[in-house]
């Protein structure tokens, strides 16, 4: 199609271009585009690239702090974790995908976010997932939670990175749009640390890994629009992972690195060359020359705009020093892969493209990577808004063990050894503390050093209440981690959201940012990136806005680290923090009354600073035997848990009168966590706790008879055998998954 | 009747095939220079019921578009073998 | 004791057998490449887990043609001591060093969870360092463990006491209950007729470090290593 042509049949909105960004950008460009860059701004100018809708609100988060080396807009935050090693860490969503072709979706996925946390030089020792599907009672739902499982699982085993940890959450508005979030961790000598940035005018572009193909042609632009029945035609897009391909593109990019041939890296995600070209230029501030005639191809007869566009996997950009070349194909070559030098960075700050010797493109790089607009989208609560925080009067449950018991085989919250059993969660042989628990704790090898990591994040919350869920679920990431004994130093997000055009939608997100932005700043933790994935929406309607936050803690210790489950009989049990819980968007009023409603509490961000203070304080002078987290399904299922330990434990606990209720039971709060401790520890606790501020509510004992038994006054609430309860918890799942 | 049906399902053209390309290159390193593509695939026989080859043909071709390919990655294609004699397979 | 490891394309626990040899057991250890015609000098091999070349095909079916494979098997036949894990295993059984072959677990899922081994022979050199009638608490990871003899090769399995693990309950019960993956007769680990070439599912070098949750792992790479002194002590050296 000619540029005429173009501009009579207004092709750029069949690539979800707006009239008037392509006006922009004939504008930036001086001209009219042709056909492949018409193509190549679609791609870097769709939502999942640009940021469109976003952006301008994202820069309320806060991304400082002394220990952060690589904030937002690398391919992967930095931080400095002491011993001269560095973290790298970064979240991103694969919902579209996952919608379409659950197995490859989720796949490519975790091949996505490994190459990013590889661009900077880490060597990614774990994995996390975060997961909203419809009800499981639903076979269609069930279809995806199984095939996003098995991809994750066929992907992240193959390739010898562990997952470790993660969430999983069934809810009505995920049925038409589940998703898929997955989180890498690596690891790297603060001295290997790489930026993608094509510096050096005369270096050269190399390109690694798989061949180009026609896979995943516009998968940005499908990610950047509501799936409607069309979506099925668009299934082109869907790309097959290759994990092995991925296994050797890790060893050989780290070996390029180890050796000096890397001045800059970048992963081609989505737009391919593109986009990888573009943006290591643009952070450079230098341009680039390719030739199309170089790349190696998975078939024959590809057009430019093809190549240009491509979403092929596992394939990374190489930006090496001039003369190493041959160096660098040597590495590439040893491990099995291809390798070719597709051109040389230059000085003009324009992206030229050349194919069977012509100039099929030529682009300044800026305008591609920097150049799309920002919007603000109006924003208005939705109209229902304050019809959501209604929550009818509802009558105490009469029999308080049936209610745990349901609870427990909610799928939402029963054990999800379903899920990691088909993970390898022990490769690499750094887990030391393994999924299932608040967060999970990697070895770091070479140190007394560990790294703990949790992902969270409430969609129900969020809905009810878009600023509070967002404060609860950093609130809540952040426990996680400080549960295990581990100090929080950086989040990464993943905002899924609905349509960003809609403006409740808009203003959803806006809360969220808003309350990230308060909570991170109140518990000093920086955000170092991630990602925002809008239009998860289907004529059903949209998802919950869904933040995602993963954590990332340090644990000076390893053996400091603090288990999530009662180690014996004789140990004090006790509720830290706050005593006070909410009915309000609990798991409790769906499970018993199918009720989505009341507006979840709001978050005493000095209160939980604190709490999280004293479980850190309390793990580093070895004063806890336990710590959990009370979240969803409040005290009692979190007691219920505390009791499950391989050799299950009993529990005595008397609740004070104000508690001896379904809203003490089962409420859920914020800054609360039950922790166990010796007899002996009682009084460095209680000192502790009082200089922080913080109470410490005494519940019983563990006992050595696995019983549950929770009292209140005279009345018996619970008084459950704990292996029956475990039975409920530990089956859930399997029975529903056959 | 019963009819023995072979179903051959392999990724459709176009989507990358890993298995079959590192297969492919194993057999190069075996020496098998000749092979110029490998296309990696699975292969079901099914014994059907139906009435006529035709019937049962849109029966399995059917089966494919619901459970035994998936429409989304692979193509399929489907032979009927032979009608097979008596109650016995 | 000079140990190899093996690196496969696609290898993933060759670093974590290198690990645990140079760090928790302080032995001299080195990585073999899968090109490499030749082994050098050292006195045991070990095949490590993972996915080599992405397990397509089959598992083991590719690596096994590898130049370093000609090798091990000119080395296991001169008496040298491999050990084969998980995917090493699978390699093993492709290759011929030891009978049978892997099916995909009953479950048609991967599988990582830890199992209880009983052990069937102390006098092999993989074993000979495990205290008698301690069952052994080590995870596997795998989709393809469930392992299948034909009758012939599995009476020739039981007549020469080739069977070295087993899955089993804590307490040391060879029950289908205990069987992670469908395996015929509970097998987890078998040896050749020679006993110097063992392959395992379960994986020792996951479990050799008390951080990690537990060290039983250990007594598979101490038992080599007493084996090995012990033949030393017995020989001219």
């Amino acid at each position: 199609m000619t540029p005429e042509q173009i501009l009579a049949r207004r092709a750029w909105r069949q690539m979800a271009l707006r009239d008037e960004e392509y006006h922009r950008l004939v504008e930036m460009l001086g001209r009219h585009p042709n056909w492949t860059e018409l193509g190549m701004f679609a791609v870097l100018w769709s939502e999942h690239c640009a940021y469109k809708h976003s952006r301008l609100h994202l820069g309320q988060l806060p991304t400082e702090a002394e220990w952060v080396l690589v904030g937002p807009g690398e391919n992967a935050g930095v931080l400095d974790v002491g011993e001269e090693m560095a973290v790298a860490f970064r979240i991103e969503s694969h919902n579209h995908p996952i919608a379409v072709e659950p197995y490859q979706g989720a796949a490519t996925g975790v091949g996505g976010i490994i190459r990013d946390v590889l661009a900077m030089g880490a060597r990614p020792i774990a994995l996390l997932d975060s997961l909203r599907f419809g009800p499981p009672e639903e076979p269609r739902c069930r279809y995806t939670f199984a095939g996003v499982v098995s991809g994750i699982a066929g992907y992240g085993n193959c390739v010898g990175v562990p997952t470790v940890g993660g969430e999983l959450y069934f809810e009505e508005p995920y049925r038409h749009n589940p998703l898929c979030n997955v989180m890498c961790i690596g690891i790297l000598p603060r001295s290997r640390l790489r930026r993608a940035r094509a510096a050096g005018i005369g270096n050269s572009v190399i390109l690694v890994g798989s061949r180009t193909g026609r896979d995943g042609i516009h998968g940005a632009t499908f990610a950047s629009e509501e799936l409607d029945e069309r979506s099925e035609e668009r299934r082109p897009a869907v790309q097959v992972g290759d994990p092995f391909t991925e296994k050797l593109l890790i060893e050989a990019c780290l070996e390029l690195v180890e050796r000096e041939l890397v001045v800059g890296i970048q992963d081609m995600g989505a737009a391919g060359i593109t986009s990888s070209c573009a943006e290591t230029a643009a952070r450079a501030g230098t341009g680039m020359r390719i030739d199309l005639d170089r790349v190696p191809l998975r078939e024959e007869g590809m057009t430019p705009y093809e190549i240009m566009l491509s979403e092929s996997q596992e394939r990374m950009l190489i930006i090496a020093p001039r003369g190493k070349e041959e160096a660098v194909l040597e590495v590439c070559r040893r491990w099995g892969l291809e390798g070719a030098v597709i051109g040389e960075v230059t000085g003009d700050g324009h992206l030229k493209v050349f194919w069977r010797g012509e100039l099929v493109a030529d682009v300044p790089v800026k305008a591609l990577a920097a150049g799309a607009p920002v919007y603000d989208a109006p924003a208005s609560p939705p109209s229902d808004l304050e019809q959501r925080w209604r929550v009818p009067s509802l009558p105490e449950p009469t029999d308080c063990g049936e209610v745990l018991k349901l609870l427990l085989r909610s799928p939402s919250l029963a054990h999800k050894s379903w899920v990691w059993e088909q993970y390898d969660h022990m490769v690499q042989v750094n887990t030391v503390v393994l999924p299932g628990a608040d967060a999970a704790v990697l070895r770091l090898k070479g140190t007394r050093k560990g790294i703990a990591a949790s992902c969270d994040g409430n969609g129900r919350y969020t809905y009810l209440d878009p600023y509070r869920g967002a404060v609860l679920a950093v609130a809540e990431a952040c426990r996680n981690v400080s549960c295990v004994g581990a100090r929080p130093l950086g989040i990464t997000n993943c905002l899924n959201f609905g349509n960003p055009e809609k403006p409740d939608v808009m203003w959803s997100f806006r809360e969220v940012v808003r309350g990230m932005a308060d909570a991170c700043r109140a518990l000093g933790v920086p955000v170092t990136g991630g990602n925002v994935s809008f239009y998860n929406e289907s004529p059903a309607g949209p998802v919950y806005p869904t933040p995602v936050v993963g954590a990332v803690g340090l644990l000076e210790r390893i053996e400091e680290r603090v288990p999530s489950v009662f180690p014996g009989p004789g140990y004090r049990i006790a509720l830290l923090g706050s005593t006070r819980a909410w009915l309000q968007g609990s798991e409790y009023l769906k499970v018993m009354y199918q009720l989505v409603a009341g507006r979840p509490p709001e978050v005493d961000l000095r209160l939980e600073r604190a709490v999280q203070q004293v479980c850190r304080a309390a793990a580093r002078r070895g004063l806890l035997a336990s710590a959990h987290d009370c979240a969803e399904g409040g005290l009692a299922v979190t007691l219920a848990e505390s009791c499950f330990s391989p050799e299950p434990v009993g529990a005595s606990v008397k609740l004070p009168p104000e508690l001896g209720n379904a809203a003490g039971l089962f409420g859920e709060g914020p800054s609360r966590v039950v922790v166990s401790f010796a007899p002996q520890a009682e009084s460095r606790l209680r000192a502790l706790c009082v200089e922080h501020g913080v109470g410490l509510l005494l519940l019983g004992w563990t006992v050595a008879e696995a019983r549950l038994q929770i009292r209140c006054e005279d009345r018996v609430l619970v008084d459950e055998d704990v292996g029956g309860l475990m039975a409920e918890w530990q089956n859930a799942l399997p029975s529903l998954m056959g | 009747m019963r009819y023995m049906v072979r179903v051959l399902v392999k990724f459709k053209a176009g989507v990358a095939d890993p298995q079959g390309r590192t297969i492919l290159a194993a057999l190069h390193s075996l020496g098998y220079e000749g092979v110029r593509d490998v296309r990696a695939g699975k292969l079901f026989e099914l014994v059907v019921e139906g009435t006529d080859e035709d019937a049962v043909r849109s029966r399995v071709e059917e089966m494919c578009g619901r459970l035994l390919a998936n429409p989304v990655l692979e193509d399929y294609e489907v032979s009927v073998l032979r009608a097979l004699a008596g109650e016995g397979r | 004791m000079k140990f190899g490891v093996v690196v496969f394309p696609g290898s993933n626990c060759d670093a974590d057998c290198y690990w645990v040899i140079e760090r928790v057991l302080r032995q001299p250890v080195r990585y073999l490449w899968h090109g490499d015609g030749e082994i050098p000098d050292v006195d045991c091999v070990i095949l490590p887990g993972g996915f080599s070349y992405g397990d397509y095909l089959r598992a083991g079916a590719i690596a096994r043609f590898s130049p370093i494979m000609r090798a091990v098997a000119q080395f296991a036949a001169n008496g040298g001591l491999v050990l084969g894990i998980c995917n090493g295993f699978q390699i093993l059984l492709e290759a011929g060093l030891l009978p049978g072959a892997m099916r995909p677990n009953d479950s048609l899922r991967f599988r990582c969870c830890p199992t209880w081994l009983k052990v069937e022979r102390y006098d092999t050199p993989f074993t000979c360092a495990v205290p008698r009638g301690r069952t052994l608490r080590i995870p596997i990871a795998h989709f393809e463990g469930n392992y299948y003899a034909d009758p012939q090769q599995l009476r020739q399995l039981q007549r020469e006491r080739q069977v070295v693990f087993r899955y089993a309950t804590r307490d040391g019960r060879v029950v289908p209950e205990a069987n992670p993956n469908g395996s015929l007769d509970n097998i987890a680990g078998i040896v050749n007729r020679a006993g110097n070439v063992l392959g395992m599912m379960p994986h020792p070098e996951r479990c050799a470090e008390a951080v990690l949750g537990g060290e039983d792992g250990r007594y598979v790479f101490e038992s080599l290593i007493a084996y090995w002194q012990q033949k030393a002590g017995d020989g001219p050296r």
